[in-house]
């Protein structure tokens, strides 16, 4: 019964009194437990991306009006499969000049980046790989080792197309992480705190309810931080051949490929955990395996959402792309932090501890910050359109020259 | 000689190895990357210090300009990314005296600091180490000064660079 309540820790604990009653020194058996159970979770991960390539090849068809994988297995379900085959076996190529240990180095850079992150997802109250008190900021820093690692790619190859499709990258990324930084400090000052399993354990109230609009930028500037539709410029066919991956073959594309799926899902799981109260649910406590179950039907809503933004919306030019963020999140992001901020902090001062008048406080902060933001787009439109509608001087054709 | 100490060993050995490569390297771009390994065993210098904030602004901070420096790297240096020039100029021993010069004086001016040789004191235990350096950094009787200052350097940077890369119209 034990086991069926919280399969986890009750293997944890039974492996460590396994090895406990060989005589193994208590502190060198908790480290092997703890190593294996971080090999267990990123093997986890990555298996898991068998699965959603899967599925996100299915709904890409399924919007498409195309029937997708549908050969190898029920639904073709094993479609990944017989591609993982194909994809071992494929031959490495490394192009001449490539600065080989850098070339190399760049997709396991890449791929651990992403694994890294899930040190500190909480999957139930106490199946946490290990709950840093600085979390949120432990996410941020793991995006820059990503970063290093397409650039490490970009450069190694030898080829200008890498470079530039590299450049891009880096400039987008950096430029991203501002925004999301931004709105990923207002769960922190919502929850007092800026560890993940502790932001979980402080959402009575789901901080999607308490300001939507952090949300939906994090959302939104995550999307660019992994570097899909609309935001994937990285991999431009027209301009950049395939950006930083284009010499690279075999399973070391490989490795770039299931690295963007399984960030994709990371981030999924992350939006689940920061905004939609993660493990939470009723009776997740008394039942951790229900709350595994919560966190899971989560993370694959929000990656349900990333997919259709992926397939829906047209990519956007690199200008445009830079604009989005220089111009709209980040000021959105900078007033939502301040206005957070100051509404927590006169309800601290006031005393005032009731959760509705939380809720009301600061989704109506939320809500008037979107409102006035639509009120200026609006207004922007129209003098746009104003200008647009005014009489050009009209082209005329010049004159043919009269031919004697 | 426990475990931490091991891992400090190890980790001191990485980052000055990487550090000395950082210099000796032949190529910017791998000056970059060593610099990348040398800031990162910092990192786990401050994890074993329990100072998991430092360590996570450390990765953040430097390992992340990295990636900017990089471009600098190859934006601003030779065409041809196998650099074949000399790494030396006329001056290298009156560097090197000097370099040496320097860190004979700040060894010496160290352990003449009482807490040089002093172990590692251990944390208050249940004390939040993370919320009391955030207010040590408002309180007006530890650090405000000097983050108030540190801040207005910093926006008047951003304010400088802004102003560089304006095009009048």
């Amino acid at each position: 019964m034990e086991f069926l309540r919280d399969p986890i820790t009750f293997i944890g604990n039974w492996l460590e009194g396994l090895l406990l009653g060989w005589n193994i020194a208590p502190g060198v058996a908790s480290a092997l437990v703890q190593l294996l159970g971080a090999f267990v979770v990123g093997t986890f991960s990555l298996a898991l991306v068998i699965f959603t390539i899967w599925m996100e090849r299915k709904i890409y068809a399924r919007i498409q009006d195309r029937l997708g994988p549908n050969r190898v297995g029920p639904w073709g379900i094993f479609q990944t499969f017989p591609d993982m085959i194909k994809i071992f076996t494929k031959e490495y190529i490394t192009p001449d000049g490539a600065d080989k240990v850098v070339y190399n180095l760049a997709p396991i850079l890449t791929v651990s980046a992403v694994i890294l992150l899930w040190a500190v997802i909480p999957f139930a109250p106490k199946v946490v790989g290990t709950d840093v008190n600085v979390g949120v900021l432990y996410i941020v820093a793991i995006g820059a080792i990503g970063t290093l690692g397409i650039i490490m790619a970009g450069w190694s190859s030898n080829n200008k197309y890498a470079l530039f499709g590299a450049f891009r990258t880096v400039s987008q990324m950096v430029s991203y992480e501002v925004p999301m930084v931004l709105a990923l400090l207002v769960p922190v000052l919502l929850g007092h705190t800026m560890g993940i399993n502790s932001l979980v354990q402080a959402q009575s109230v789901w901080f999607v309810v308490l300001s939507p609009l952090a949300a939906l930028l994090f959302f939104l500037s995550s999307q660019a931080e992994i570097g899909r539709a609309p935001f994937d410029l990285l991999e431009a066919e027209s301009e950049l051949v395939a950006g930083y991956q284009t010499e690279y073959s075999g399973l070391k594309f490989g490795m770039f490929y299931v690295g963007e799926f399984l960030h994709a899902f990371t981030i999924s799981a992350l939006t689940a955990s920061i905004f939609l109260g993660g493990w939470r649910g009723p009776w997740a406590e008394q039942l951790p395996i229900l709350g595994v179950a919560y966190f899971f039907v989560k993370t694959f809503v929000v990656y349900f959402l990333v997919i259709v933004l992926r397939i829906t919306m047209p990519r956007l030019r690199i200008d445009q792309m830079l604009n989005f963020n220089w111009k709209f999140l980040t000021p959105i992001a900078l007033v939502l932090l301040i206005v957070t901020a100051l509404v927590e902090k006169i309800l601290q001062l006031l005393g005032q501890d009731s959760v509705l008048l939380r809720i009301s406080v600061h989704l109506g902060m939320n809500l008037l910050i979107i409102w006035g933001t639509v009120e200026i787009l609006r207004r922007m439109a129209r003098k746009e359109r104003q200008r647009v509608g005014e009489p050009r001087p009209v082209a005329i054709a010049p004159q043919t020259p009269a031919s004697d | 000689m426990d475990v931490m100490q091991i891992i400090f060993f190890i980790f001191a050995v990485i980052t000055l190895v990487a550090a000395f490569l950082v210099v000796t390297a032949k190529s910017l771009v791998h000056s970059a990357l060593w610099l990348v390994l040398a800031l990162f065993g910092v990192a786990v210098l401050y994890v074993s210090l329990d100072a998991g904030f430092f360590a996570a602004a450390q990765v953040l901070i430097y390992i992340g300009a990295i990636a900017i420096l990089f471009i600098f790297a190859v934006m601003l240096t030779r065409k041809d990314i196998r650099d074949t020039g000399t790494q030396q100029n006329r001056t290298w021993p009156l560097a090197a005296v000097l370099a040496v010069v320097l860190f004979v004086g700040l060894f010496f001016i160290l352990s003449s600091w009482s807490s040089f040789t002093m172990e590692r004191p251990d944390l208050v235990s249940g004390a939040d180490a993370l919320s009391n350096l955030g207010q040590a950094l408002v309180s007006v009787n530890a650090y405000l000064l000097p983050f108030e200052l540190a801040s207005v350097l910093l926006v008047a940077a951003m304010i400088g660079a802004i102003y560089v890369s304006l095009t009048k119209k």
